[in-house]
């Protein structure tokens, strides 16, 4: 591995981290380290086990093999709030926003300031209006149902939200992947601000043009495995892509070999397995808003 | 969206609404104005209606429902159903009575075991339907039938008939029934202590969704689990204690109903959970959770307790206080709806 980086210190360090589902190897063996001022890139095709990796990482999910170290010291997320509580905020693909609340309250749902024994509106509305402008997004009305808005501002809510509550990890989960390229631009200035003001960041994406833009570290999953682990200075634009296509050619290649009738045992197993990590991974993918339900423990 | 630079002052960015809008935007508009409607109607076919010493009978009505609504509003806006909530308010009167009775007990003894019964019902509900992950709706349906069987067959057990045992005679009861089911006046207007517990509510549970974080969890808990979970809200203990709620209204409402009668029928309480519903979704609770108002599920309350007395005071047969009920259930939502629509235009 390529983790000897300027920063030094590492923030967040992955082991050999494995997740499975019953008798599905959604990811295994899994290496990667998060430093202070660093944008770590997660790449892969759909399926390939992004999610997971995240959601072991928030805490939606608990590993079971490998291990996760905070500041060098072993950790294990039973909620996401332990994981707040850590430092690690994140950033869904979904947006984790209630959509009928309004702004302010979404801004704030989870970490409420409290005045008295109610709650201090006022105050809750002017901070999360100041955050939002820093981020150049004007929403008039703060009162607003969150699901009046659009796609950008949504996603521009859940980053300054994770930002506004002293995060030391940010994980963006696809953050481009709904936003047309002036939003997206907008996103990714924010991904350097993040990496300049000291967060350690992982970005997770299925583009590389955006994630050479912005990233220090490259990695690539597939299939549930590292297949890349590249510092910047290790690879071009044109490797990092190409990188990426090889995995598509790998699952086309492995059904070929399923339906050209395997002789092997051995053949057939492995494709099995490969079909159903897709299946399985597709499935989250396909009900994003609902795989994080479905799960839950 | 807009990327417009950051200089400009924050103040004449920010847009307020209108008076009117804000009014028309809030979820208990459409029981508003079915509330405004319906006195109306009354004040205009009904001359009793018009008496002021009227005021207290409708309110005590509206009480009988709005105790139990008001809960009912917050669990969904939480995102769940109770089925079981009729039932439950006999339950929790028959299992004070029967505890009491059988075992010789403090009429207040029988009170705490009552309230603990039935807030230990609210917290299986709630964890129940966590550990299946089935939809509340069947969940509930399941505890209604269980605790509707067990009503008629406990009773049958002790009493060896329908009803309770009369406590009237046993110890505390004079007290219980003056903190439960006691009354008084304000000139021609008799109040009886339901509709104070009522208000007191009404305004506490209000105050809770809207200006406490435990508010801010439980809308979100209803409006997208999955995103509230994400974020660090406890969801799970957040329904399981709106189940709870619902568990001690109806060991209140139970224990009103107890004291005031002194006796309790086994079979009475299945289709108030409906009523509980109904008052809840006029006062603009979405089925769906994440939307709804205390405010307005005492005013659908309210609705309940006019069309009830005027009904009767109308000279019309109360046979039609189902159909009417009815009525105004639909014509509230298709309100809400529309004026919703208006006001975010």
């Amino acid at each position: 591995m390529t983790t000897a980086t300027a920063t030094g210190t590492r923030l967040l360090e992955l082991d050999e981290v494995g997740k499975s589902y019953g008798n599905v190897h959604a990811l295994r063996g899994v290496n990667i380290s998060v430093s202070p001022g660093e944008v770590t890139c997660v790449l892969g095709d759909n399926g390939a086990g992004k999610s997971t990796l995240i959601k072991i990482i928030a805490g939606l999910h608990q590993h079971t093999e490998g291990v996760v170290r905070m500041d060098g010291e072993e950790i294990r997320f039973n909620s996401p709030r332990e994981a707040q509580a850590k430092g690690i905020a994140t950033v869904y693909q979904d947006l984790a926003l209630a959509p009928l609340m309004s702004v302010w309250r979404n801004f704030f749902l989870g970490n409420e300031m409290k005045k008295g024994f109610g709650l201090d509106i006022d105050a809750m509305k002017r901070i999360s209006g100041e955050e939002l402008q820093k981020m150049g997004i004007v929403i008039p009305d703060l009162d607003r149902p969150v699901g009046a808005l659009s796609g950008g501002q949504r996603q521009c809510i859940a980053i300054a939200r994770a930002i506004y509550f002293g995060a030391r990890v940010v994980i963006l989960d696809e953050p481009t992947a709904a936003l047309g390229v002036k939003q997206s631009g907008v996103v990714l200035k924010y991904v350097t601000k993040m990496r300049d003001s000291g967060l350690g960041v992982i970005f997770i994406t299925h583009n590389p043009h955006h994630a050479y833009m912005v990233g220090n570290h490259f990695v690539i999953l597939k299939l549930g495995r590292l297949v890349l682990d590249a510092h910047r200075d290790e690879i071009t634009l044109d490797q990092l892509t190409a990188e990426m296509a090889g995995g598509q050619e790998l699952a086309e290649l492995s059904h070929e070999l399923r339906a050209s009738e395997a002789d092997g045992t051995a053949d057939a197993a492995a494709a099995d397995a490969v079909e159903a990590e897709v299946d399985h991974s597709l499935f989250q993918r396909g009900h994003g808003a609902t795989s994080v339900e479905e799960h839950k423990e | 969206m807009s990327t417009a630079s950051t200089a400009t002052a924050s103040d004449d960015r920010v847009r307020t609404r209108s008076a009117a809008s804000t009014f028309f935007g809030m979820p208990a508009v459409g029981a508003l104005i079915g509330a405004a409607v319906l006195v109306a109607l009354f004040l205009a076919v009904a001359p009793a209606f018009r008496s002021v010493g009227n005021i207290g009978t409708i309110l005590y009505s509206a009480s009988t429902i709005g105790i139990m609504a008001v809960f009912v509003a917050l669990l969904m806006i939480g995102g769940e159903f109770d089925l079981s909530t009729g039932v439950a308010v006999t339950t929790a009167g028959l299992t004070a009575a029967h505890s009491a009775w059988y075992f010789n007990l403090n009429v207040w003894v029988g009170v705490l075991i009552s309230l603990l019964f039935a807030l230990a019902i609210g917290a299986f509900n709630g964890w129940l339907l966590h550990v299946t992950k089935l939809p509340s709706f069947l969940v509930t349906l399941g505890t209604y039938f269980v605790f509707w069987g067990a009503n008629l067959a406990m009773t049958r057990i002790v009493t060896g008939g329908v009803s309770s045992n009369s406590i009237s005679d046993m110890e505390g009861f004079n007290s219980a029934h003056a903190v439960f089911a006691s009354e008084f006046s304000i000139g021609s207007v008799n109040i009886k202590i339901p509709i104070i517990y009522w208000i007191l509510l009404t305004v506490a549970v209000s105050y809770l969704l809207l200006r406490t974080k435990y508010g801010n969890w439980i809308l979100a808990a209803g409006g997208d689990s999955a995103a509230a979970r994400a974020v660090g809200v406890p969801v799970v203990a957040t329904k399981i204690a709106l189940f709870m709620g619902t568990g001690f209204a109806a060991w209140l409402l139970g224990m009103h109903t107890l004291f005031e009668y002194n006796t309790l029928q086994s079979g009475t309480g299945p289709g108030y959970e409906f009523i509980y519903i109904i008052a809840a979704v006029i006062g603009g609770c979405l089925l769906t959770g994440g939307y709804g108002s205390i405010v307005g599920a005492s005013i659908g309350a309210l609705i309940y307790g006019m069309a009830v007395l005027g009904i009767s005071y109308a000279g019309w047969d109360v046979d039609w206080l189902r159909t009417f009920l009815g009525v105004m259930l639909i014509a509230a939502v298709l309100i809400n709806n529309y004026v919703r629509k208006r006001a975010d235009a």
